[in-house]
């Protein structure tokens, strides 16, 4: 296969960045996106240019490091699927793909293709967990767990942090990604107790970092790659709703 | 000097009891005294900096990824082993170790591994308090399923996503204590090198990789919980970035590594599908337990897989291994596969691989609960290969995935240099000659939950009041030595790239060191390596400059490391004249194919001093089994 590839370069946070084009011969349709990647960097350091920075690892879709816009859609559209896991075969011989980084106020460029989530780090240390210190916890079969919550809170866990859900919403809202987190531990019977307080303070901390507000336009859905949906969303407007009608001294239980 | 593994005696089930009693403790108030160093933020990195800072040592944390979250741990599927018995099925603490020192070929230190079938039920009860969404009964009970090796159902799962639930569950602990400001947390900083004073281990020096900047740390001990070095065979089912530079430059600062040659080959992945192939996609082990391994019995079989007939079909795993079938350990499943291969029965394009067929379970329990169980795995194998595993069996092939070998450590975890620890899989100490599945989740977090947090006051009790800080000359000469490396590799301006090197590499350490080993073949690649080596210090080249984001000097940098490893491992393997677990040295198999030790000669742990020299010296720590009968491993 040709390829013509068109990618964002940025030499640094400060920097200006411009599309540079990149035409690509013998592209195997079993290559993935990222190794397609690597061959063309490998031909642009024998040529004395620099590589283009892109973050991955695992390229299993799991550890959520790479991500960047493919033709204008976060990791490329592709139903379920990580920038890592998409193949060339979806792609027809002689196409050309615009590469660019997430763009979000709150995801600034490092270089090239990557950015800086912290921000999301940020929002899980605002409550994104249950307080229990190691070692004082009960027998784990002491606390039964409906099935289906533990399913549907596993289904919110499943959230790799990769930030497509930011970079594809017209607001830049980490609605999708805060909700997650706060639906895994609220629907558990260990996140009670701190149920409320958690949505709040993730909540406030989503607001301080430079994220959009949510518009219900559910491109976040579309695009993410753990096909986790905007109920969640519902949930933890629903649980901030609460937690801010609610008697303060009480509203653990309530 | 000789190797202490101060391992306890007495009444094993009273060992790790009494060792806790023994050691030295400091007391709650003298905790924030000290400052510990955690290198890598994995399932054990994590743990023990969330543990530690909740005892209230002040922590610093890194970790290379932008995100504490980002580690390979999080790729791990299938599961954690814990002798809960919640299944009533005959499991025990005893059996769990029972199973751990016999799964290893009997190359494990039988103190070490009872402790971890011990605290291996505290894992499971910790994490599901975190919320961990483990799999449930409709009773709302925890589920277990079964794993290689083992005939009991002592596997705790979520999904197919284990790894990842664990990890989110240690990263959030962690992030609790980064909020309480217990933990600082250092994102993009690359360990470089451990700064060794006055005998002791006295900080790290880092490099943060935004930048390029080269700082110094000091701690009163250090602990590297950088993982494993899978990577040196450049394919594996590892992350791209996992690499061996932490524990390697301790090493070259005098930690001992201890069995190298034992990595462990993972009987189920994907197969390779050609020469941009960047990293090898691991499928469960877990499958193992609905689906059936099979290849055409006949080497000119050129049907597709659904039109071959089952008397046309060789089952082999469940022909040669009656009791344990489709469930045999990893290694004895990866050479059958390899076997049947050479025989030229092996499927697909390049001839290697296997089917792993689930239309017998599908028509068993039907396709939904079939999705339920393996839905992603199922998803991931479609999306790599375009392939619908509902309706053609995957095609599965052996690679790289886990390294026993690894930092020589004590029953406290300490390697052999005072006051640097070595956790999860960058140590050595449980797996012997071969790992379980679903028991790499169970020993990070065992590790770095309950085992350091307890064991590093015996080291840092006496030492109250000591001071440590960065003035010491050792901080300076060290960071000296680090920004020259990276000069030497940037100034050579030659014309290879460096995933060309690590590729080759990678192959010379596959074809002689990999699946099967003879003398000859590593021989020849004692030749080999070296000589690579000098042509990658010779003819690398790297684009841009050490003072900035530059992804291919990192690289570089692990590779180097990796060079000098394979070395080590190759040496290792030729220095262990037996077949043990993973470790297969061709001479030395039973007439049925079956690894053949030598118990006699080779009950030890090869622990290696690195000399000035370049070149290493052996010392043996002696494996006594009082409790396990060394038999010949049996899966029929």
């Amino acid at each position: 296969m040709h390829i013509t590839l068109h990618v964002w370069r940025q030499a640094g946070p400060d920097a200006d960045g411009t599309m540079e084009k990149y035409e690509i011969d013998d592209v195997s349709p079993d290559m993935s996106f990222l190794e397609m990647l690597d061959v063309l960097n490998d031909d642009l350091t024998l040529k004395g240019e620099e590589p283009i920075v892109f973050e991955h690892d695992c390229r299993e879709g799991i550890c959520g490091s790479c991500g960047f816009m493919i033709n204008g859609v976060a990791h490329g559209g592709k139903h379920h699927t990580t920038a890592c896991q998409l193949h060339m075969r979806s792609f027809e011989d002689g196409a050309t793909i615009y590469i660019e980084p997430w763009r979000s106020a709150a995801f600034p460029v490092l270089k090239d293709l990557m950015v800086d989530r912290n921000a999301f780090d940020r929002i899980i240390e605002s409550g994104g967990y249950v307080s229990v210190n190691t070692g004082s916890a009960p027998d784990a079969n002491e606390i039964p767990v409906p099935k289906a919550n533990a399913e549907r809170a596993f289904e919110a866990a499943t959230c790799i942090g990769c930030g497509a859900c930011v970079a594809q919403c017209p607001n830049g809202a980490a609605h999708l990604f805060t909700s997650a987190k706060v639906s895994h531990l609220n629907l558990l019977p260990q996140g009670q107790p701190e149920r409320f307080q958690r949505t709040e303070k993730m909540v406030a901390q989503m607001e301080e970092e430079s994220f959009g507000s949510c518009t219900n336009h559910r491109e976040c859905e579309a695009v993410c790659p753990k096909g986790i949906d905007i109920d969640f969303i519902a949930r933890m407007n629903r649980d901030y709703l609460r937690a801010q009608t609610m008697g303060r001294k009480t509203q653990n239980y309530r | 000097m000789t190797l202490d593994s101060k391992a306890p005696t007495g009444p094993i089930e009273k060992r790790w009891d009494q060792h806790r009693f023994d050691i030295k403790l400091v007391n709650p108030a003298n905790k924030r005294k000290f400052r510990i160093l955690v290198v890598g933020t994995g399932l054990a990195g994590a743990s023990a900096a969330a543990t530690l800072a909740e005892l209230g040592y002040n922590v610093e944390a890194f970790t290379f990824h932008d995100s504490a979250r980002r580690a390979h741990s999080i790729a791990a599927q299938g599961g954690i082993n814990a002798a809960k018995n919640y299944q009533n099925d005959g499991d025990s603490i005893w059996r769990l170790f029972y199973d751990t020192v016999k799964g290893g070929d009997y190359r494990s230190r039988e103190s070490n591994v009872y402790r971890l079938a011990q605290v291996s039920v505290e894992i499971i009860d910790q994490a599901a308090a975190q919320g961990v969404p483990f799999a449930r009964e409709y009773g709302g009970l925890l589920d277990n399923r079964s794993f290689g090796g083992a005939q009991v159902s002592r596997t705790f799962y979520a999904r197919g996503q284990t790894g990842q639930q664990l990890l989110l569950g240690a990263y959030q602990a962690l992030s609790r204590q980064v909020q309480a400001g217990k933990v600082k947390l250092h994102r993009r900083k690359e360990m470089m090198d451990v700064v060794v004073a006055d005998g002791q281990a006295r900080g790290i020096v880092v490099r943060d990789l935004t930048t390029g900047k080269i700082t110094s740390h000091a701690g009163d001990a250090v602990v590297l919980a950088t993982g494993g070095y899978g990577t040196v065979f450049f394919l594996s089912t590892n992350a791209k970035n996992c690499n061996v530079t932490a524990a390697w430059r301790a090493h070259k600062r005098g930690a001992y590594f201890a069995n190298p040659c034992f990595t462990q080959i993972h009987p189920t992945c994907i197969p390779v599908s050609g020469d941009y192939q960047s990293k090898l996609t691991l499928m469960s082990e877990s499958l193992r337990n609905d689906g059936r391994i099979w290849v055409p019995s006949n080497a000119d079989e050129s049907r597709r897989p659904n039109d071959i007939p089952e008397d046309e079909r060789d089952y082999y795993l469940e022909r040669r291994y009656p009791s344990f079938g489709n469930l045999v350990p990893r290694d004895v499943a990866s050479r059958a596969a390899k076997k049947v291969c050479d025989q030229g029965r092996g499927v697909g394009p390049t001839g290697l691989g296997v089917y792993l067929d689930f239309a017998d379970a599908i028509r068993r329990v039907g396709r939904p609960a079939i999705e339920a169980k393996y839905g992603n795995l199922f998803e991931m194998y479609e999306k790599i290969t375009g392939e619908d595993p509902y309706e053609v069996p995957m095609r599965i092939y052996p690679a790289i995935h886990y390294t026993m070998g690894g930092l020589w450590v004590d029953y406290n975890l300490m390697t052999s240099i005072p006051g640097l620890y070595a956790l999860g899989e960058a140590n050595f100490s449980d797996h012997g000659a071969n790992r379980l599945g679903a028991s790499a989740l169970m020993q990070g977090l065992a590790d770095g939950y309950f085992v350091l947090p307890y064991t590093i006051g015996d080291y840092l009790a006496p030492r109250m009041g000591e001071t440590v800080d960065t003035s010491h000359p050792a901080f300076a000469e060290t960071e000296r030595a680090v920004a020259e490396r990276l000069d030497r590799l940037l100034s050579i301006d030659g014309s290879r790239t460096v995933d060309d090197f690590h590729r080759a590499l990678g192959k010379l350490v596959w074809d002689y060191c990999g699946m099967e080993r003879t003398e000859e073949g590593l021989n020849e690649a004692l030749q080999k390596i070296p000589a690579l080596r000098e042509e990658f210090w010779s003819d690398l080249k790297i684009v841009g400059t050490a003072d900035s984001l530059n992804q291919s000097l990192e690289k570089a940098a692990r590779v180097a490391d990796f060079f000098e490893l394979a070395e080590l491992m190759c040496k290792d393997a030729l220095d262990r004249d037996e077949s043990c677990g993973a470790h297969f040295r061709v001479k030395h198999q039973h007439e049925d194919g079956e690894a053949k030790r030598n118990d006699e000669d080779y009950s030890y742990v090869s622990a290696w001093e690195a000399t000035d020299n370049g070149d290493w010296t052996l010392h043996k720590e002696e494996l006594d089994f009082e409790y396990v009968k060394q038999t010949q491993r049996s899966y029929k």
